[in-house]
């Protein structure tokens, strides 16, 4: 008691693994003050709830988040450094594995940005089978988000449900394209295949009973108590807010703001149908729940008005130098063949220049730029994926909440690691 | 009787019952999967034998097999007792669960009378005995937590400690009711007293109905036998597994025996206590066993269990403090309250 400790004591020794050991106390004893600290959780990359490889170091104290440090890269594939040694055709392939969950629309999103830098336009019936797709896609993205929310939050059956309604989804894209993940439906210039009569007969029945199936859901979800009281008022963000830390999507319109790209610069047949874009009020997680459960049921009006309005015609532009010859002229015809040789070893060579194109991810704003130097592969390809932009303001939402609370955040984003970290 | 045929019999008793409970115990998680899998639109197990029914003798075996992995910086005697802490009071819980009524005698030669009964012991504090056992379980739990040296389990073991305090009371008060009216605490008595029909049922009976009661006990028993949506101690998305996290192989399947057991051993009490134990609804259908009616009850109350874990989210700790102190306690007390005062006047 009567020599001081030396200075170094105080500060306490490392073991093996970093972690800090405070020397004890010399002062502790009957008049010490009990001493409090803050337990460092590391959540992540291997947790049950992150969905995928996502880490985030929580600052606790007791189970309320101080801090929430998420680090990302633990999915890096170099996705836009190996772009710029593709050629446009090929990157297609790559943007299916950005978004995993909704491989669709990344296709969707790419093919659009090189079309707006080549500046060709697709003919009509490409333009309404696009739309048709990328919103099934969007119900099949939204079933996925809204069942693993479910499942996070402890409410097992719902993510049965909707896996089960997607399943159909998936079976009507592995019809159309052969895939049931990764599809690389859209090309430059059009899509892949035609929607068969079959397909669309499938798609329709689908839509017949799919209100009844959302009906279910929300009869599990929708009033009850418990998810009322875990969604209602977590991870509230204001409007201000929202627009400052760049939300976009969903977690955006929850805060209310009106912003779909969708409406706002309409491409694909979305000005040619009656749809809506729902929108919340308080920024929870309740209205973020809310507002997918109705992009469900819009996007499956615009589903079946497309399907109404569908034109004939070509699914794809034919223009030497962007797409490729049909493949049955390639067999008989000399040039085609030629043709066929010379894009699939030179590919398309877009004009100099560079474009940003944003398409309306299931997510939220899915944005691509290219920088093209007029070869036949992007000088630079850099994609703006809503997922990472949103876990910017993970810290803003999360602090205050409970250890329970950082997984329905996590889950109100919507975050896919793949295309987090690209 | 001399005194060794008497142990016989009693080692032989316990042995029934343990051999039954564990039995139980397994196929619960078949019945359980199954049950799941039938309201979420899959099959459950199906590949084990027919229809899936060696499964749990799969999955024994596999636990059997595992690394038993003990973490480093871990208290290695206390994460080694924390399990057997956890399942002992479970199983020995059953001691004075009755499974049926009277005694059956067979005069052997050599030996003389000799008398089954359909339990161990009848304690004349049955029910104080297995509040007293239920606390002792939660130590299981909050020394595993503990003795992982894993900050996941610390958080379960100490998410753990607080709900077994907070709805162990509303558990206790919510048989108050009936040992108001039974006006005894063992459970033998307490279900000799619910003869002649469902309407003489503690659930349902005058002067006043415990259907309250057994709705708080049934809330109640959820939360102490650590299943959604009060699973917050092994909260699979938020704590990985809570408590259990760092625990493999036997040790891993003693926590998971013990909560199985536990929900037996809750179903059991909620089934001689509130819904007349192995009395038929109605006189006229006395002719079945006794033992027919007991499990038929048990398994209801079980099958709620997996009814709830289908359909509700999980609480959070919070809400779960706040619903377990600002709700349940003042409605089970209320109840105690309305209880004796109708006892009361019933009585006179």
């Amino acid at each position: 008691m009567n020599e001081t400790p030396p200075p170094t004591a105080a500060k306490g020794s490392h073991d093996e693994f970093g972690m800090i050991h405070p020397a004890p106390d010399p002062n502790e004893g009957d008049a010490a003050v009990l001493r409090t600290e803050e337990l460092l959780l590391n959540m992540g990359p291997q947790h049950p709830s992150t969905h995928g490889v996502l880490r985030v170091v929580l600052d606790l104290e007791g189970e309320r988040i101080l801090k929430a440090t998420p680090h990302l890269g633990y999915l890096h594939r170099g996705t836009e450094k190996l772009a710029e040694g593709k050629t446009y055709q090929q990157i297609v392939t790559l943007t299916d594995r950005l978004d995993y969950v909704c491989a669709m629309t990344n296709n969707f999103a790419y093919v659009r940005a090189v079309e707006k830098l080549l500046g060709v336009t697709v003919p009509p019936r490409a333009e309404y089978i696009r739309t048709i797709v990328a919103e099934m896609q969007r119900i099949s993205g939204h079933l996925f988000w809204l069942g693993t929310q479910a499942l996070d939050i402890g409410a097992m059956t719902v993510f049965f449900y909707t896996f089960r309604e997607r399943e159909v989804l998936i079976g009507l894209f592995e019809k159309l394209c052969g895939a049931r993940l990764t599809y690389s439906y859209y090309t430059i210039g059009g899509v892949g295949n035609d929607l068969t009569p079959e397909i669309i007969a499938a798609l329709r029945a689908f839509l017949k009973t799919f209100p009844e199936k959302i009906a279910e859901y929300n009869t599990l979800l929708e009033t009850n108590r418990i998810w009322l009281a875990r969604t209602k008022n977590v991870a509230v963000i204001s409007a201000e807010d929202a627009v400052a830390y760049s939300l976009t999507g969903p977690t955006l319109r929850g805060s209310g703001v009106n912003y779909d790209i969708r409406k706002a610069e309409p491409y694909a047949a979305y000005a040619d149908v009656e749809w809506e874009v729902p929108l919340g009020k308080n920024g929870d997680t309740y209205d973020r729940y809310f507002i997918r459960v109705e992009e469900i049921r819009q996007s499956a009006r615009i589903v079946s008005q497309c399907l109404d309005k569908l034109p004939d015609g070509p699914i794809s532009i034919d223009v030497p130098g962007i797409t490729y010859p049909s493949k049955d002229r390639v067999m008989v015809d000399m040039e085609s063949l030629i043709h066929h040789f010379k894009m699939a070893c030179e590919g398309i060579k877009p004009p100099k220049g560079e474009i940003y194109c944003a398409t309306e991810a299931p997510k939220g704003e899915l944005g691509f730029y290219i920088n093209s130097d007029g070869g036949n592969h992007p000088y630079r390809l850099k994609i703006r994926s809503p997922s990472f932009v949103h876990l910017g303001a993970f810290d803003h939402m999360a602090r205050g909440y409970l250890i329970a609370d950082i997984v329905t955040i996590f889950g109100t984003y919507d975050v896919v690691m793949g295309e987090c970290d690209r | 009787m001399n005194v060794v045929t008497q142990l016989v019999v009693i080692l032989g008793t316990i042995g029934v019952v343990m051999v039954t409970v564990l039995l139980h115990v397994a196929y619960l998680t078949y019945f359980e999967r199954k049950v799941l899998g039938w309201m979420q639109d899959r099959m459950g197990p199906m590949e084990v034998g027919y229809h899936g029914l060696l499964q749990p003798i799969a999955d024994g075996l596999k636990l059997f097999m595992k690394e038993d992995i003990i973490p480093s910086g871990a208290n290695k005697i206390i994460f080694s007792l924390a399990p057997i802490l956890s399942l002992i009071p479970a199983l020995i819980g059953f001691a004075v669960i009755p499974w049926g009524d009277g005694q059956l005698t067979i005069p052997l030669p050599w030996i003389g009378d000799v008398t089954f009964r359909p339990f161990v012991t009848d304690l004349n504090i049955g029910i104080l005995y297995l509040l007293a056992l239920s606390s002792v379980g939660a130590y299981g739990i909050l020394l595993g937590g503990w003795a992982s040296n894993s900050k996941y389990s610390l958080l379960g073991g100490l998410r753990s400690a607080a709900q077994v305090i907070s709805y162990e009371l509303a558990l206790g008060m919510s048989l108050v009711g009936v040992l108001l009216l039974a006006g005894s605490l063992s459970l033998v008595k307490i279900a000799q007293a619910q003869a002649g029909g469902f309407w003489h049922w503690y659930a349902f009976a005058l002067p006043f109905p415990q259907i309250v009661a057994l709705a708080l006990y049934g809330i109640a028993a959820v939360a102490e036998t650590n299943r959604l949506p009060f699973d917050l101690p092994e909260a699979e998305s938020e704590l990985v597994a809570g408590f259990f996290t760092e625990y493999s192989g036997m040790r891993f399947a003693f926590f998971f025996l013990a909560e199985y057991a536990n929900m037996i051993l809750v179903s059991c009490i909620a089934a001689i206590v509130f819904l007349g134990g192995w009395h038929a609804p109605f006189p006229f259908l006395d002719f079945v066993p006794g033992i027919v009616w007991f499990l038929l009850k048990v398994y209801v109350f079980l099958f709620f269990f997996y009814w709830i874990r289908a359909t509700l989210p999980r609480l959070r700790y919070d809400q779960l403090m706040t619903f377990g102190w600002k709700v349940m306690i003042p409605l089970v007390l209320a109840n105690i309250l309305v209880t004796s005062v109708a006892a009361y006047f019933w009585m006179n």
